[in-house]
């Protein structure tokens, strides 16, 4: 398809530990349209995180290991490039903001250094070309005295100012994709407003195409155009966000969104609770892996791995039971 | 939860303040204070759930500490049940300690790591002197079997267990000794989505059977309205606004409770998008060295000049509504 500037074929990751292969990513496929904005949602230990971190040529190898899949940008495969080609597609053309504002930053460096590196590297920019970018920059990200602040030292800044630094550096070089992983999660809630304030405003002036990995589906109702919920490795439901959250059809992505109370509702019942644990991925599993905690759990659930079926207009889920009927789909 | 002694107040804070100390230089001499909680009062009714919100720095959990007396109060008042718990000493407060426990944040670091489940759950039933032998193990039993884990269990060590499960382990323990008022501070921001319903459900089913009365430290306020009696609100070491759940969410008074409420996600696109933000500027400045009269003012979109001078009183302005804001009538 060639609409889609991100397309990511059955991708798969493990990890070598001593207890055994973590099945990480278990052959996960989606496509990123230009302009929208993607929101990946699931548990820690989902693969939400390792799967991007895989596109990107940033999982620590070994213990990792991207061990089949495909990911095509703009006509290229990411997993077959060399280290240096990779180089010049990170930061310049599709960059990250990772979710821990306090460690993502080099302590002994000044901000502006750190802003200035990907400017010199990528565009090519001397050092006082550089500078004057930098203080543009973090004025867009919304920090007062821009100039002044360059100088300063990472630990002179709060975290949601941090973030903000973080944010800066990745649209630096004016990349096609920004991928965020988990940017708000370490935030207190006035400030993850503030910053989703910020994103949502850069993505309509610059026109970003952005994949936003959070656990926080308010966050995502709040900012993506259309979500993957992810599970044990695999996606188990893709739709818009409206068709999402109007009618989960997932077992799992139902009763995670029934879990959640609600701040501007009252309603004083019991939670809705999914029982049991999430799987622990030591063996890439034959059948559904949400089995061992679904109440419509069949036969054929024990069985078969369901793969991802259309069920509506872009909705796609990957159930062998209709939860309306609680019979074979 | 019991209606019929709704009335009787259990606990009743009265101006507790609590600085930490800073000391400088080669004398260690002190220089100032951090001054987390600032002359806070309120009471706690028998039977019910105080939720105690804020973003972090706000006091908070020192709060919860203080009242415990985990942190000696600089000054003022905890009554408990008629006991006031800050003159109290060594062995008097450690037999007073039995009717109040503590469940913890963190479920990897409040559990050590060198005790089975069963030595953590009955240390606290050894150390007062209320069982030994086999009536702990008995004992042990049945508390796991009250929050729901295999009792055979007790012989196994933290790190097998899940964040979800060491948690009800961190719950078992708190109510070997059949307190009657539990701090439960952040007892499920480690958790993933899924797990934190399953917890806060046990904790309101353990609460119904043995009219347990909460203080329920959290920053998550969709969960602290599912689970609250009444709600109060801290800002940089000061009570900004207490109410029952239904005045606090459905009419604000106070506008940094009507900002941290708009800045919150909700789990529905359709609603998200129709929603008017409050958009706080800036961070919350250090409790080291706070801004004079209310602590609010260099943040709050509504800041006049009297806010600069007097700190505003924490009043009564409807039925157990209480406001501290100047601007409010």
């Amino acid at each position: 398809m060639p609409d889609l500037l991100l397309d990511i074929k059955g991708l798969e990751t493990h990890f070598k530990t001593p207890d055994g292969i973590v099945h990480a990513v278990n052959g996960v496929s989606f496509g990123l349209k230009e302009g929208e904005t993607l929101g990946v949602v699931g548990e820690s230990g989902c693969g939400k995180s390792v799967t991007m971190l895989s596109v990107m040529g940033l999982i620590p190898s070994p213990p990792g290991k991207v061990v089949a899949g495909e990911a095509f940008f703009v006509g290229q495969d990411l997993l077959k490039m060399s280290k240096d080609d990779m180089r010049h597609v990170r930061g310049a053309q599709i960059s990250m903001v990772f979710q821990d504002p306090m460690t993502s930053l080099n302590p002994v460096l000044t901000v502006g250094f750190q802003l200035e590196e990907p400017l010199m590297l990528h565009l090519g920019m001397t050092r006082s070309q550089a500078r004057d970018r930098a203080a543009e920059l973090l004025g867009m990200v919304g920090i007062p005295n821009p100039k002044e602040r360059l100088n300063d030292y990472p630990h002179q800044f709060s975290g949601g100012m941090r973030q903000r630094v973080m944010i800066a550096m990745a649209l630096s070089c004016s990349p096609q994709i920004l991928i965020a992983d988990e940017p708000t999660t370490a935030l207190d809630v006035t400030i993850q407003a503030q910053i989703m304030d910020l994103v949502k405003r850069l993505r309509d002036e610059l026109g970003m195409t952005i994949i936003w990995i959070t656990h926080d589906l308010g966050v995502v109702a709040g900012l993506a155009k259309r979500v993957m919920v992810m599970y044990g490795g695999y996606i188990i439901e893709e739709a818009s966000v409206n068709e999402l959250f109007a009618s989960p059809t997932h077992p799992y992505t139902l009763g995670l969104i029934q879990s959640l109370p609600r701040v501007d509702q009252d309603q004083h019942k019991k939670l809705y609770s999914i029982e049991g644990l999430p799987p622990t991925l030591y063996q890439k599993p034959t059948f559904c892996p949400f089995a061992p905690r679904c109440k419509w759990a069949m036969e054929r659930c024990w069985k078969e791995n369901p793969v991802l079926e259309t069920v509506g207009p872009e909705h796609r889920v990957a159930c062998w039971v209709d939860t309306k009927t609680g019979r074979n789909r | 939860m019991a209606t019929a002694n709704k009335k009787d107040t259990m606990l009743r804070v009265d101006n507790l303040v609590k600085h930490f100390p800073i000391y400088r230089g080669l004398f260690q001499k002190q220089v100032g204070a951090v001054r987390a909680v600032d002359d806070i009062s309120f009471d706690i009714k028998r039977g019910e759930t105080l939720g105690l919100v804020g973003e972090s720095g706000c006091g908070k959990s020192t709060t919860g500490r203080a009242i415990l007396q985990l942190y000696r109060p600089t000054s003022g008042k905890v009554d408990f049940d008629g006991v006031d718990l800050v003159h109290l000493k060594g062995e008097e407060l450690r037999r007073t300690r039995r009717k109040m426990q503590m469940i913890f944040q963190d479920p990897y670091a409040s559990l050590n790591p060198r005790m089975t489940v069963g030595a953590i759950i009955g240390e606290p039933l050894i150390v007062h002197n209320l069982a030994s032998g086999k009536e702990v193990e008995d004992r042990v039993k049945q508390l796991l079997e009250l929050v729901k884990l295999n009792p055979a269990f007790s012989s196994r060590y933290p790190h097998e267990f899940s964040g979800g499960q060491r948690q009800r382990i961190g719950v078992a323990r708190a109510l070997s000794l059949q307190p009657s008022f539990i701090v439960c501070d952040e007892p499920i921001s480690a958790l993933d989505v899924s797990i934190q319903a399953q917890v806060v459900n046990l904790l309101e089913e353990l609460q119904e059977q043995f009219n347990l009365t909460y203080l329920f430290i959290a920053h998550d306020l969709s969960m602290v309205r599912h689970i609250s009696t009444r709600v109060a609100v801290m800002y940089l070491g000061v009570m900004v606004e207490l109410a029952d759940r239904a005045g606090l969410y459905e009419s604000p008074l106070h506008p940094y409770t009507k900002a941290l409420l708009s800045a919150v996600p909700i789990p529905d696109p359709i609603a998200e998008a129709g929603r008017k933000r409050t958009i706080l500027e800036g961070d919350v400045p250090s409790p080291a060295n706070p801004p004079s009269g209310c602590r609010f003012r260099t943040r709050c979109p509504i800041a006049e000049k009297l806010c600069a001078e007097s700190r505003p009183e924490f009043r009564e302005v409807t039925p157990g509504h209480f406001v501290a804001c100047h601007l409010v009538k």
